[in-house]
Order: C-alpha cells, then structure tokens, then sequence
C-alpha cells in the first residue's frame, strides 16, 4: 500500500495536503483497495462549511457506502467534479484524485492528524 | 473460521475473502463488475460449498416434506428440483430452499449456510413422521457454474449429453472418472448448473474450469448483484421471519393446492386480500445507490423500506427492490428514497430488471 510521506492521515483513511493554507482532502490507497471498484461519489457544495470528524459526503463501491469524514474544518472552496464522471479515478490514483479542497481554518488541527509512518503502522495492524 | 475444501484454490487465485455465515468465502477475485459481466456474456464459477444439505429420508417423507414446505412435493417426480419456503404458523420465512427429490422416500434439501442449524433444528421439532433428517453438508463440495456458455464448458467433460438436461432437475454425471450430482439450478438468472461432489474432485473441477477453460472464478459480491438483477430472494433481506413471500411477490412458490401446510393460514388470508405492503422494484431518477435499509418516502412519510439496492451492473442504473406499503406499489408511483441527507426521486416499477433474459 502506498503511503507517501508528505501528507497527514485520518484512522479514517482520509489524507491531507496542506498547501498555501488550503487543504486537498482524499481517501488513502488503503481505502481503496478495501473498497473495491468505486462507482459513485457524493460530494459536498462549494462554500459548504465543513467541521473536523463530521461527513461531507460518500464513496460508494459496487458492494457498500462509506461516509467521508472530514479531517479538520473549514470551508469547501472546491471540489473535484471529474470525480463525477470518473469515480473509478480514486482506484486508479487515489493521491492524484482529491476529493475537495478546504480553506484550513484553524492548522493546530494538523497536529491531531496522523504521520505517514503512523499511518502505516495503523493499516498493517 | 471454517474453510472450504477450495479455499487453498482461492488464496493461490488471491482472491479478497471475507467471513460469511462462519466461513472464510472469496467476496472477490479481480473486480465484482467483471465477475458480474463474464457471468451474464460468458461463464463463471463460483464456490458454494458453504449451502447447508440436508438429507430428508424415510417412509414417510413425502408426507413429512409436504406439511413443514410451502411448495408441493408429493407432485414431483425423481430427480425434479422444487423451489419453496419453510413457514412458520405466521406466514414468516424460516428459510427458502431448493428440494430435490432421489425417490419417494429420499430427498436432498439445499439450505442457506446461515439458516442451516436453525433448518435442521425446526425440520426435527416438525417431525412428527416416519421420517429422518441428517445434516450432511461436510460430506458435499459445490460449485455453480453459470452464464450462456455453462452448457458448452461443461459438455467438454462429460460424455452425456447435457442439453437432455432440463431447469429444474438434476442426474449423477461422470466427470472425467469422478461422479457428480449436477443440477440445472442457479442463483444469476443464466442458465447454468450447480455441481454437488466429494470435495477434491470438486476442487480439481473448479480449478480446472478455470485454467483449462478460461471460466472466470466469481466470489460473493457478484453472486449478489447477479441474483439481485435477477430479482431472486436473499434471506434476511427480500425474505426473513417478518417477511412472508406473499409479501415478498414469490407466492410462486407457495401452493394453496395443498390442504395444510404450515403457515398456510396466514399465508393465504395475505393472499386473499390482507396484504398491507409488498415488494416492488424502484428505478432512481437521480444520483445515488439505494442500499439496504434506506426509506422510501412518499411526502415526506415514511412507506418503506429498500431490501437490497445496486447501480446494476449489467444497465448501468441505480434500482433497488424494495417493500413498501400499499397503495403505493402500484407501478409508475412516484416515491423518493433517502440517501443519507440527500431525497431522490424513485419510480415503482416491476421487478423484471432484466426482462430479456430467462430467470430461473
């Protein structure tokens, strides 16, 4: 499973990248590969408000629904509409694919967010 | 966690396993979606070894068959398969099997894996016969071998000629040295065939499907979106304790001929005029996938509930079966299903998703 080093993680199997005080939010290799074929994603709106640990939206695969929990708060001010017509994007590169861009309203909520390496000791457990 | 004899076959095949009613099963070997497809334009095999079999023998077994079965058995006749129901006095479904018949005094019941204790224990405080029940499902391996090319695949391996084989029954195949039971039966709605043998012929058949010739090893999650498009009961969802078949629309099964058998009251005051709810099929009008347990709302009321739900694979739309209350299952109703925050407008429609094909 990849796991690349710069970015924050969720126990969730969310990911973060932070740039210029916007995060890109997206599901990890793991959830994926867990997942199976993804063939639907709800998405929030833009200038949707966003709380850290509530839902924001779905992935579903062939066989279930799983909520996105979102890893800090802040205002949606994007999202990835390719995503509408291309769920299976998220197998296929789930670090290329964000699923929503976020304006961090307060970064101390990084420091709550896992390393890459506690990440990966979390998903090999 | 039991295994099947196959499941060596499955690790070697990578595939993604899962518990299910106490077995380790493939849920998946490569992708649910292909599965599903080389099941509807090809053949593929799956590992049913997890079924319950029950044997049913004994003077009286017919009879015995007969009071505790929604279906008729005493009209059968050897090596014919019937489709049916155990009821309970209420009407509730204890479990929905297939029964084949070896001769009047001996017949093979095929249970679900997660009912198989709960079956052999009702059939035995039911037993008031000259009959026995014995739980045999250790001494079975089964494979279903499914889709448009099952017939052409398997005649390769048999000398006898398969197409004299009929839906519905079943006849002991040689199989390059190795006796088989095989039935024409399923669970996809293709034509196909499930094979009941000692478990490693079983193994070696399933293996060699699949390297020899090319059939597509299927697991779990597409033995449910195939049934599921087929519109065929899973218990627990379309049918279960509280759900009776008349409500769930499989009163095919059930045989008002018979003079008694047990839940046949309940079963037929619903029939006759008391159904307050019934299963419908639903055809979503937005974006979204009904899944189990969601509402179906009709102004803002909730009128049921959805049993089992797909973007199916084969149309490429989200539909669902699902059990509503009347009136509101008259077809072309415009009800809404709840997706978590979201309401999506949905259209009662009948449960024929794939009405060009056969269903068996």
């Amino acid at each position: 499973m990849k796991v690349p080093k710069n970015l924050y993680y969720t126990e969730t199997h969310e990911w973060v990248r932070v740039e210029n005080s916007h995060a890109y939010i997206g599901i990890t290799d793991y959830a994926q590969d867990s997942l199976g074929e993804i063939v639907f994603v709800e998405l929030p709106e833009e200038s949707d408000q966003l709380s850290k640990g509530s839902e924001f939206g779905a992935i579903e695969s062939v066989k279930a629904a799983s909520d996105l929990l979102s890893p800090v708060s802040g205002v949606v001010v994007a999202i990835n509409e390719d995503l509408e017509d291309a769920p299976e994007s998220l197998n296929e590169d789930p670090y290329e694919n964000w699923i929503v861009k976020v304006e961090l309203e307060d970064e101390s909520e990084l420091e709550d967010l896992k390393s890459a390496g506690e990440y990966e000791s979390l998903i090999e457990e | 966690m039991k295994k099947t004899a196959l499941h060596p076959e499955h690790v070697r095949l990578q595939a993604k396993l899962v518990e299910f009613a106490g077995y380790e099963m493939p849920i998946q070997y490569t992708s649910i979606k292909e599965e599903h497809h080389a099941v509807r334009q090809k053949a593929g095999v799956f590992d049913v070894s997890h079924m319950g079999e029950l044997h049913v023998y004994g003077k009286e077994a017919t009879e015995f068959l007969d009071h505790v079965y929604t279906n008729n058995i005493q009209s059968m006749t050897a090596k014919q398969i019937v489709y049916g129901f155990l009821c309970m006095e209420s009407g509730g479904v204890v479990d929905d099997l297939l029964i084949y018949k070896v001769n009047d005094q001996s017949y093979l019941l095929v249970v679900n894996a997660a009912n198989k204790d709960k079956d052999f224990e009702w059939l035995n405080k039911q037993n008031t016969f000259d009959a026995a029940v014995v739980d045999a499902s250790d001494d079975y391996s089964e494979v279903a071998l499914q889709g448009p090319q099952a017939e052409a695949v398997l005649q390769t391996r048999i000398q006898a000629d398969l197409s004299a084989l009929r839906p519905f029954t079943f006849d002991y195949f040689d199989v390059e040295g190795e006796e088989f039971l095989i039935s024409r039966t399923g669970y996809t709605g293709e034509d196909g065939f499930e094979i009941y043998g000692d478990h490693k012929p079983v193994r070696r058949l399933f293996a060699g499907l699949i390297e020899r010739d090319g059939v597509t090893p299927c697991g779990l999650g597409a033995r449910d979106t195939l049934r599921f498009e087929a519109a065929l009961p899973l218990y627990g969802h379309e049918i279960s304790e509280e759900i009776t078949p008349i409500e769930a629309g499989y009163g095919f099964a059930v045989d008002f001929k018979k003079p008694s058998f047990k839940g046949r009251e309940a079963l037929l005051a619903q029939k006759e005029g008391g159904l307050t709810r019934r299963m419908v099929g639903l055809e979503l009008e937005g974006k979204g996938i009904p899944r189990e347990g969601y509402p179906v709302e009709k102004d803002g009321e909730t009128i049921g509930h959805i049993t089992s739900g797909y973007l199916s694979p084969t149309l490429g739309r989200p539909i669902a079966l699902a059990l509503i209350q009347r009136p509101f299952t008259k077809r072309k109703t415009e009800v809404s299903v709840r997706i978590r925050r979201r309401t999506v407008p949905a259209t009662v429609r009948n449960k024929k998703f794939l009405s060009h094909r056969k269903t068996n």
